[in-house]
This record gives structure tokens, C-alpha cells and sequence, in this order.
């Protein structure tokens, strides 16, 4: 797999090799190179199927790192390429012409974590989240708690109790007394 | 240097069909519908009653998991995660479990990796065994249904034996499986065993020469071999399209490596093929079942001893652990801070893939009563879409 680090590392400038089992590996990749990246490990390493694509929320470090997983079927390997992106105005390129179904996985994050994929299609329509106004839901700085108390009324008959109180309560009525 | 493939079609430059000619009519399948895998629904646009452009929309059932995990300590996150895919929870029960036992460094017992394995072959039969029966109803042949749908139960016994439970069974945790098998448990299984594979070749000689199964499976949904990769297809679906792909033996987990069995492939790539190959891989699974209990130790610890759940710590990492589920390839890849709850956990479900963008490729040119079967076909589950 060394081999594999050098040849990302002198084409695309990737740093940050790590094996973490045998048949897994992840590799730290420039957001600007991502794409090129992906179309030479595709055609050119055999990692030819894309498992998925998802986003991590680093606020501390105030980006958004990108994880597209790979496998190679020949060598069984899978290999998880990372890259970082600014958590203001967030853009990476499109990999819809990659693969078939990344345009799901660009419009999933588009809606979870305002990831913006330009071109690729459908992105900007609801995915899982009708009606959504909110701020993208799964960013680390969207409480859900405190969105719903705002948002929605509140119904009567739906008091929640301390489980470890309620229980206390109804089991033991002498000692909390 | 461009290798992009031109047969790769993105939805965007599908042939939008000018819904104001009034020759397209718009119909709704789902989320409510008997030809439908769960709850989610495609939009159909069909001239005469043919279809020319499908879209799938999802959402009914989002529950916000991943974003839930993120609130809550790593056990606590036990409950939840089999909650994803309602037929086989113990996929993510092992995935989740594999993943924090590989970030905190845990190794199980020899007997926890038998009894995962055992777990998993039952639930993969049980979910065969439901899938089978939604097969034929969708080609009008309810029979099978009735018949699959008990010999599921049956699965779903052996389940409440060794667990407790039948649908969620949280047995396999972090550390080993929860329990020891109960007395003259592994007796039932291999009675259970002889029952359902019985009933596995009336279902064959029923279903798969019955001529209305053939004249309507036959042809319907042929997935050709290069759009394997191209739209990450996996299981059976890639299997019957002549993937040799199986993450049991490439590159092997739990107890699959120490089992004989051979990966099962197929020639036809149609709805028809993808039924003989899961039907082959229900009689694998019995084979791999028994197998298990004739070479599994019964002696020896279960479960590994772990710190406080209430203040477990997971050093900070990332590990993506995969499985065969009976749909592909099935993840779970998790992300620690080093803090007691996760930074971030994403699921891979393979209907990810199969119910969006193939199904919406697929879709294309089939009469609008094969919409069910191609769906069922492609063997998908909702929630493992939406998380």
C-alpha cells in the first residue's frame, strides 16, 4: 500500500497516510485535488467502488472534512480519502460523473451540513428533510433540543418526567417521602 | 487525461418528459402502497402504462439517528442503532460493536465471534425468508408469502430463545454477545433448520417454475456488469450480474473465514436471476448455520469484560467496519473525539444505492404493474436510507 501513498502524495500531494487494519486505510487529500484524486484511484489504482461519501463537522478547527470511502475488490483493500473545506461558504467539486450514485450522497450533505456541490444534480432539492427552514441539522452548532422548544408548540398531555425521579416515585412512594 | 464513462447518465440529463402535453400521466406510488418496500414512494411518470421517468423520494420515515448519537453516550447508542434496518438490526449491532470494540481496543472471545456469526446466518435467513414471500406477492402469488412468512416466524422463535427478543434483539454488544445459549438451544436450530430447508424446495418448485413468475421476472430490471461500479451496486444485485463479491469471504470477518462455503454468483441479471440467487443463498445460510453449531466451541467465556458504560471513553479514531448484509455491503463508520459520546457515526445501507439510483434507472421503460416486483427485486429497506 506504500506504494499507493508515494503515487497520491507525488501526483496529488497527499499527506497523512494511515493504516488502520489490514484491509483499511484513509489518506488526507487536498480539497482542490479531491475530484482528480478520485478519477485516478478509480482508473487507475482499481479502487473502483465508491462505498459512500459523508461529512464531518471539525467546528474547532472550523472545517468540514470530507470522507469518501473506496474499495478495491481485487486487493480487498478499502481506503477512506479525507479532504478539508473552509466551514464558511463550504464548495468542494462534484464527483456526479464518478459515480452513479454520488449526486445522493452530494445531496445529503447539502441538506445536513450546507455542503455546496456545484453542478451536481438535484442538489438543492429536499432530500429527507421536507419543509426544512432550519440551519443544516447535523452541523455541530445546530442544537435540536433548543430548535424544537423554539419552533414547535407546545401540546398538552406530553409532560416528560426524570425517568430516575418518576421511577423512584411510583416504585418507592415511602422513600420519597 | 478524461476515463469518464459516457453510459453513465445522471439524472439531470434523464429526458424530461413535457408533463404539458397532456400525453404523460404523474402517479404516486407509495408511501403507502402494498407495492412498495417500506415507507418511501416513487414518483412515476408513465406514458400509456409504460414508464418514462421515476423519482424516488424518501423522508417519511427520518428519525434523525445519526444526529442523535451524537447526544448520547456510546452504550447508550445500543437502542438505536439496530433501529435502522427493522429486519436485520443485528447488521448494525455487530458493525456498531466491531467499531468500538476496534477504537478502544477490545478483543471478544472465540465463542462471542461464533455466536455473532450465528446470529447474523439466522437473521439473513429470516430477512431471505421475508423478502422471498414479498417476491412473489408482488407477481400476484400470495401462497408463498403465507408459507415464507412462517418459517420466518420460526427463525424469529430461536430468536426469542437466545435473546429474549424477536424483531430487536441486542444481543451481539460491545465486548461479546449478551448471553450464554439457552439448554437444547442448538437442538431447536438444527430442527428449525430441517423445516425451513423442506419448505425452501416447495417454494422453489412453486415459484421459480411457475410460468407467470418467469414470464414476468424474466427480462425485468437487467442490470448489466459494468454498472456494478459505476453505481456501487452490491449482494445479490451484483452477484446475479456476475460480481464475485462477498464481503464474508473478501476479506472475511467474525468466523466466515474458518466456514466452507463459495460466494454465489449468477448469469441472468434480471429480477429472476437476482430471486434464484438469494434462493441459493437461503440454502447456503442453512448449510453455513449448521455448520456453525457443529464447529463452534461450547465452552468458554462469552463477553468481554468492559469499563463503566457510563463513563466509557473511546480514544480518539475512525474506523469504517462492513458486513454482508442479505442487501450488500452494510457499514457503519464512526468517528471518536476521544470524549464519551461519538463525533460523528454514518451508515451505509446498500439501498442507499439501489432504491435511488438504480431503482430511478431501472424504472425506465417497465409497465407500471412491474414497478412492485422491480422494486422488491432489488431487495431495498428505507430506513437504513434516511437514518
Amino acid at each position: 500500500m506504500n506504494e499507493l501513498a508515494k503515487a497520491l502524495a507525488g501526483r496529488y500531494g497527499a499527506g497523512a497516510w494511515h493504516d488502520q487494519r489490514r484491509d483499511l486505510s484513509s489518506v488526507v487529500v487536498d480539497a482542490s485535488k479531491i475530484r482528480d484524486a478520485l478519477r485516478w484511484l478509480r482508473d487507475e489504482a482499481g479502487y473502483r467502488h465508491l462505498s459512500f461519501a459523508t461529512a464531518v463537522d471539525n467546528i474547532e478547527r472550523n472545517a468540514f472534512t470530507l470522507t469518501y470511502a473506496l474499495r478495491n475488490h481485487e486487493t480487498s483493500h478499502a481506503l477512506i480519502v479525507h479532504c478539508d473545506v473552509d466551514r464558511e461558504n463550504p464548495a468542494v467539486d462534484s464527483i456526479h460523473r464518478l459515480w452513479g450514485q454520488a449526486w445522493t450522497y452530494q445531496r445529503e450533505m447539502k441538506e445536513w451540513f450546507g455542503i455546496d456541490f456545484p453542478g451536481s444534480p438535484r442538489v438543492d432539492e429536499e432530500f429527507v428533510l421536507e419543509g426544512w427552514e432550519g440551519p443544516p441539522m447535523m452541523r455541530r452548532d445546530f442544537n435540536a433540543r433548543a430548535y424544537s422548544d423554539e419552533t414547535y408548540a407546545e401540546r398538552p398531555g406530553r409532560a416528560t418526567k426524570d425517568p430516575a425521579t418518576h421511577m423512584k416515585e411510583r416504585l418507592y412512594p415511602e422513600a420519597a417521602e | 487525461m478524461s476515463r469518464e464513462k459516457t453510459h453513465v447518465i445522471p439524472p439531470a440529463e434523464r429526458a424530461e418528459p413535457d408533463l404539458s402535453s397532456g400525453k404523460y400521466l404523474v402517479m404516486w406510488q407509495g408511501p403507502q402502497h402494498p407495492g412498495i418496500t417500506g415507507n418511501m414512494s416513487l414518483k412515476l411518470v408513465a406514458e400509456g402504462d409504460t414508464v418514462v421517468d421515476c423519482e424516488t423520494h424518501v423522508g417519511y420515515l427520518h428519525r434523525g439517528f445519526e444526529k442523535l448519537m451524537e447526544d448520547r453516550l456510546w452504550m447508550q447508542n445500543f437502542p438505536l442503532v439496530c433501529r435502522i434496518a427493522v429486519p436485520e438490526p443485528d447488521f448494525n449491532e455487530y458493525c456498531y460493536a466491531a467499531a468500538l470494540e476496534e477504537l478502544a481496543g477490545v478483543e471478544i472471545p472465540d465463542k462471542a465471534v461464533w455466536l455473532r456469526t450465528l446470529s447474523l446466518e439466522m437473521i439473513r435467513l429470516a430477512s431471505f425468508l421475508m423478502w422471498i414471500g414479498g417476491q412473489a406477492g408482488a407477481f400476484g402469488h400470495g401462497t408463498i408469502a403465507q408459507w415464507s412468512v412462517t418459517m420466518r416466524d420460526y427463525v424469529l422463535d430461536l430468536f426469542e430463545e437466545l435473546s429474549g427478543g424477536r424483531i430487536y434483539h441486542m444481543y451481539i454488544i460491545p465486548g461479546g454477545v449478551r448471553s450464554d445459549v439457552p439448554k437444547d438451544f442448538f437442538k431447536h436450530v438444527l430442527e428449525t433448520m430441517t423445516i425451513i430447508r423442506k419448505n425452501l424446495d416447495d417454494i422453489e418448485l412453486v415459484m421459480f417454475h411457475n410460468v407467470v413468475f418467469k414470464m414476468r421476472a424474466q427480462g425485468l430490471g437487467w442490470i448489466p456488469r459494468e454498472w456494478v461500479d459505476e453505481y456501487g451496486i452490491t449482494g445479490p444485485n451484483a452477484r446475479a450480474a456476475g460480481a464475485d463479491r462477498d464481503l464474508r469471504k473478501d476479506p472475511g470477518y467474525l468466523a466466515y473465514p474458518r466456514l466452507d462455503f463459495k460466494s454465489i454468483t449468477g448469469t441472468r441479471s434480471d429480477a429472476y436471476g437476482r430471486a434464484e440467487v438469494r434462493l441459493a443463498e437461503m440454502y447456503q445460510s442453512i448449510d453455513l448455520i449448521r455448520q456453525i453449531v457443529d464447529r463452534m466451541p461450547k465452552d468458554g467465556p462469552f463477553r468481554e469484560k468492559l469499563p463503566n458504560p457510563l463513563y466509557w471513553k473511546i480514544p480518539a479514531g475512525e474506523t469504517y467496519v462492513s458486513a454482508e448484509c442479505t442487501r450488500g455491503e452494510y457499514g457503519f463508520y464512526v468517528v471518536s473525539d476521544g470524549s464519551d459520546k461519538p463525533r460523528r457515526v454514518t451508515v451505509r445501507g446498500p439501498s442507499y444505492t439501489h432504491a435511488i439510483s438504480l431503482m430511478e434507472r431501472l424504472a425506465r421503460g417497465v409497465n407500471i404493474a412491474d414497478v412492485a416486483g422491480l422494486m422488491v427485486s432489488l431487495h431495498t429497506y428505507p430506513p437504513e436510507i434516511e437514518r
